[in-house]
């Protein structure tokens, strides 16, 4: 088959691979972003989300956004987390 | 075929010393509680500007002025979801990953909510996936014309209604799943389930038929 053929096929019958739900995906989309970031093996720490974020461009979509802003500083001066009291 | 399924993650985390003092701030009482929910808030609407920001080109004519006003209703849905599920926080990663995903979905829904806001959903195919592919073959050409007309027979007979419309809607369509839930007054969850169960059932046929249905990303890197 063509590329095309197959990307067409993909969208209406999804790649097949075992996969969590949306709920679970949002679930452990945290952990999942912050295994990538810390160059762990993310699809071996959730067994499922890979193949769930190739078949939901929706889930896809807020993933590739939780990765690109999670290393984003907090707030605008910087702060990692608020000053507690014995800080 | 395998379900959609969750998992479970069951190591105990200890927290990281900056989302300690999150949790312990939120979790506290007075005007350091009020303090931290503030920094909570303004960290929810940087997040949620920038997804907007990040997503602007979907949306096609907005002011800034309306943009921004749904980047700060973002920001005051994701706050209030963080702050009701505290307890859920289990330390698995930063807190402010945690709470930042909480932003990027409610950014995002408000997004594409907004850009269907005046579009009725399509119940009809508005155009099927399949554009001949100028660098093939008349072979290759013939048997993807061959494969998108058994497809759309079997969208027409191997599926229920419902399936039907929801893979009509979702997987050719671009209808945006939670759009779609929103219209018809059910979860993203329910309808993805509908979703995978229509895909099986239509890799199932296309099997039947002898189609060899594309391997999966991880068939392909053996």
């Amino acid at each position: 088959m063509t590329a095309k053929a197959d990307r067409m096929v993909t969208r209406l019958v999804g790649t097949g691979e075992p996969e969590l739900s949306c709920e679970a995906c949002f679930t452990h989309l945290d952990r999942y972003v912050d295994v990538e970031l810390s160059g762990g093996v993310a699809d071996r720490e959730i067994p499922g989300m890979a193949g769930h974020l190739a078949n939901c461009p929706a889930c896809a979509e807020e993933h590739e956004a939780l990765l690109a802003c999670a290393d984003l500083p907090p707030t605008a001066s910087g702060e990692a987390a608020p000053r507690t009291s014995g800080s | 075929m395998t379900k959609p399924r969750t998992v479970t993650l069951t190591e105990t985390a200890v927290l990281d010393a900056p989302s300690d003092a999150w949790i312990s701030a939120l979790r506290g009482t007075g005007a350091s509680k009020d303090d931290a929910v503030g920094r909570l808030h303004a960290m929810m609407l940087r997040v949620a500007r920038w997804q907007v920001q990040r997503l602007r080109h979907t949306l096609g004519r907005i002011d800034a002025d309306e943009l921004d006003v749904l980047a700060q209703q973002a920001a005051d849905d994701a706050t209030i979801a963080v702050l009701g599920h505290l307890d859920d926080f289990a330390g698995r990663s930063r807190f402010t990953t945690w709470a930042f995903k909480f932003a990027v979905l409610h950014a995002s829904v408000a997004l594409r909510r907004h850009r269907w806001r005046d579009r009725e959903i399509p119940t009809e195919p508005q155009d099927w996936p399949y554009q001949p592919d100028p660098g093939a073959g008349p072979d290759q050409q013939a048997a993807a014309g061959d494969l998108a007309a058994t497809l759309r027979a079997a969208i027409a007979t191997a599926l229920t209604p419902h399936q039907r419309d929801v893979l009509v809607a979702l997987a050719i369509n671009d209808v945006p799943i939670d759009v779609l839930a929103e219209r018809l007054g059910t979860s993203r969850g329910a309808l993805y389930k509908t979703l995978h169960d229509a895909r099986a059932r239509l890799r199932t046929t296309l099997t039947d038929e002898g189609y060899e249905p594309p391997p999966s990303r991880r068939e392909k890197g053996r």
